[in-house]
């Protein structure tokens, strides 16, 4: 008798690989639109023409006030008020421009502090035409050629960052996206690593601190961004990061800005997200392989075994 | 009462107590099953070793999974994926066997339909295992509710509606069946009842009668041959092994049975580690909200089917055609009305019917997960149309299929 085993086992994975192709990958190529990594270049912005000095910058930061509203806890800056009454006042904390020159673009950074509305994307929401002013003031220049002003500026700030390869996943995260999502699942609020207290009476307190950041939060944003613990599981790699590139790609409208971090930075933040909602990856591969390599040893005796009893039946 | 003796070994003790070697004889070493038959026979053991998977992986899940809607998110994917040790391992084998187990079920029953496997005494196998299918499906559904994700949410919304019956308008049964106005914590928890309670027990009964009505009829072969079963088995015990037509359940057909079970999960473990997304759907990993209306609401793939036989129709028609889809494979036994116990393919108009079936299945499942636009609207609804009218004309095709 000729053994019809191979075409129906051909017939039987044809079929159940088209129906996963076309449950899969076609559906969700159909549900949801593609978007192309623009690999961090910023294009839409002016490229930056002068070389900046680290010394003159330092300066043009004091005296351009940028310390009345953001700390430069590098330099000795310690902020001017509370995460809580800056929310209060601003919608946001502004961040600590310690690391700024490590975890951002340079470009970017350009753009921002010249017009923070265009270069955050958000001008849709600050037009200053209808009085609809940005938090972070606009730098007009201190009476030179405002665009070596601000390259000196940006190279102070690369001066007293950590190198980029010291910039954590964690730090990454904390400081570009951490001020507006929480990650509760690494125990991170928008005010910081929730501390350990003691007394529950404390642990309420703090809880109701987040809570008032997160009013004027709301106030600013229209909604409270949502906590990204399991982003990396219900979002995918691809599209966090093209959305952190350029969230109106994915979403027009809306109120989240582009915060400008390099290529490394975005990825550390993917990372980041990875410890958050699938810390377990590393051990899912380690685990996964020996799993395999035990089945297939069962396999092949379960092979030799049925070869066995079948040999007296034919 | 029975006379017993002293008991000359272990063995001995328990034969004359349970009749240990009876039952050996009557559920292994002397249950006969047809030499002529393929891998697709195996499918029952693989089912049973899937559905053992979900019990096992499903009981160390139980441990920590917390049923009520303001923990139950949180207990899945912070205390199961992140605090248990290997809880990640198990609630990956679990969402990925609740899946592959309908893929496995759907060549089971298209096995069946093949090759007449529900016809002449067979009949309640079929209906036996339809009644699995139903179980299985609610099963499914019920675990589907537990992580509290926004698919869970709203698959519960959409599901349970279905229940106001158009323009019925039983609104108050769907509350009934929520016990609230909408998806809440009264429904969590009966829907939790149902996942680890009632319907595993219901699952294991059926599965009970499932094997019992194999027992007399016997295992079905692929060349529709009528093969005398007590003159075979006397044959293979008097010593001709190889001229028998059939041969022991075990160990003859279990070597085949864990060949195919061995390479089978080869297959499911490389999804468990490798390829689990198609079975956890990345919106779940949302938590519910109701006041966020997810882009796409799709129930998981092997519901895709009915799905859109629901959906392109207005809604008193679709509820008509939907509650026909979900009980006509049930009929198949009756409506089929040929005389012929054989193979598809030398059933002349029959083969046709089967192959169109299979086809117009995977285009049903396809066009119930793509959004409702056209060209897709439009493939669905023709699909649907098929579908329904396959089923109709199978009594007339079959009263006219030549007896072979």
């Amino acid at each position: 008798m000729k053994n019809k085993e191979p075409i129906i086992l051909a017939v039987v994975v044809f079929f159940s690989l088209v129906t996963y192709y076309l449950v899969e990958p076609y559906a969700h190529h159909v549900m949801h639109k593609h978007v192309d990594s623009e690999n961090f270049a910023y294009a839409d912005l002016p490229e930056v023409t002068k070389t900046g000095d680290a010394v003159s910058g330092q300066e043009l930061i004091m005296n351009a006030g940028c310390a009345g509203c953001h700390s430069i806890e590098a330099a000795g800056m310690p902020a001017p008020m509370d995460a809580v009454m800056a929310a209060q006042s601003y919608g946001v904390n502004p961040p600590d421009l310690s690391n700024a020159g490590a975890i951002y673009d340079a470009k970017f950074l350009s753009s921002l502090i010249k017009n923070p509305a265009h270069a955050l994307k958000v001008e849709h929401k600050f037009d200053e035409a209808k009085g609809q002013m940005h938090p972070m003031v606009a730098f007009y220049g201190m009476g030179g050629d405002i665009d070596q002003e601000i390259a000196d500026m940006v190279a102070y700030l690369q001066s007293i960052a950590v190198k980029s390869e010291e910039v954590t996943p964690a730090m990454a995260f904390e400081n570009a996206c951490g001020r507006c999502h929480a990650v509760g699942y690494e125990n991170w609020t928008q005010l910081g690593t929730k501390p350990k207290f003691k007394h529950e009476k404390d642990s309420l307190a703090y809880d109701i601190k987040v809570m008032e950041y997160q009013d004027s939060l709301k106030a600013y944003m229209g909604k409270l961004p949502p906590d990204l613990s399991m982003y990396i599981r219900s979002r995918n790699e691809h599209f966090l990061s093209t959305f952190i590139e350029n969230p109106q790609n994915h979403l027009a409208g809306t109120a989240m800005p582009r915060v400008g971090v390099t290529a490394e930075s975005a990825e550390k933040v993917i990372e980041h997200l990875k410890d958050a909602g699938d810390p377990k990856r590393h051990e899912r591969a380690a685990v996964g392989m020996n799993v395999m390599i035990y089945i297939v040893i069962f396999a092949i005796f379960a092979l030799l075994w049925k070869k066995q009893v079948w040999r007296d039946l034919h | 009462m029975a006379h017993f003796t002293k008991a000359t070994s272990v063995k001995d003790w328990l034969n004359q107590r349970l009749a240990v070697e009876k039952v050996e004889k009557v559920m292994m070493s002397e249950y006969w099953i047809p030499k002529n038959i393929n891998f697709l026979w195996a499918m029952g053991m693989v089912l049973v070793v899937t559905f053992a998977l979900l019990v096992v992986s499903g009981i160390f899940l139980l441990m920590y999974y917390v049923p009520t809607t303001a923990d139950a998110f949180y207990s899945v994917n912070y205390t199961i994926m992140r605090e248990v040790d290997f809880g990640w391992l198990w609630r990956h084998v679990h969402g990925v066997a609740a899946s592959v187990v309908f893929l496995i079920i759907y060549i089971h029953m298209f096995t069946g339909i093949y090759y007449g496997s529900y016809k002449k005494g067979r009949e309640m196998i079929w209906i036996s295992g339809m009644l699995l299918f139903v179980a299985f499906s609610a099963e499914a559904f019920s675990g589907y509710m537990l992580p509290w994700g926004q698919m869970s949410y709203w698959a519960g919304m959409v599901i349970t509606n279905l229940f106001s019956g158009g323009s019925l308008h039983a609104d108050g049964l769907v509350e009934w069946i929520r016990g609230d106005y909408v998806p809440a914590q009264a429904f969590l928890g009966r829907f939790f009842m149902l996942h680890v309670l009632l319907l595993p027990l219901a699952i294991m009964g059926l599965i009970g009668l499932h094997f019992g009505a194999l027992r007399i009829p016997h295992v079905n072969n692929q060349d529709g041959e009528e093969i005398d079963f007590d003159a075979e088995a006397k044959k293979y015990l008097d010593g001709d092994k190889a001229g028998s037509k059939v041969m022991r359940f075990a160990n003859d057909f279990m070597s085949k049975d864990m060949m195919v079970v061995g390479v089978y999960l080869i297959f499911f473990f490389y999804l468990v580690f490798y390829n689990y997304g198609f079975a956890m759907d990345p919106v779940n990993f949302d938590p519910a909200d109701g006041l966020k209306t997810p882009a796409h609401i799709y129930p998981e793939w092997y519901f895709l089917w009915s799905y859109e036989i629901l959906r392109p129709f207005s809604i008193d028609l679709g509820l008509i055609l939907f509650a026909f889809a979900q009980v006509i494979f049930v009929l198949l036994p009756f409506l089929d009305r040929s005389p012929n116990t054989v193979p598809a393919n030398r059933r002349g108009l029959f083969a046709i019917w089967f192959w169109v079936m299979l086809a117009n299945m995977i285009v049903l499942t396809a066009m119930g997960k793509l959004p409702p636009e056209e060209p897709f609207s439009t493939i669905g609804f023709y699909s649907a149309i098929i579908f329904v009218a396959q089923w109709l004309l199978l009594p007339i095709i079959t009263m006219f299929e030549k007896k072979v």
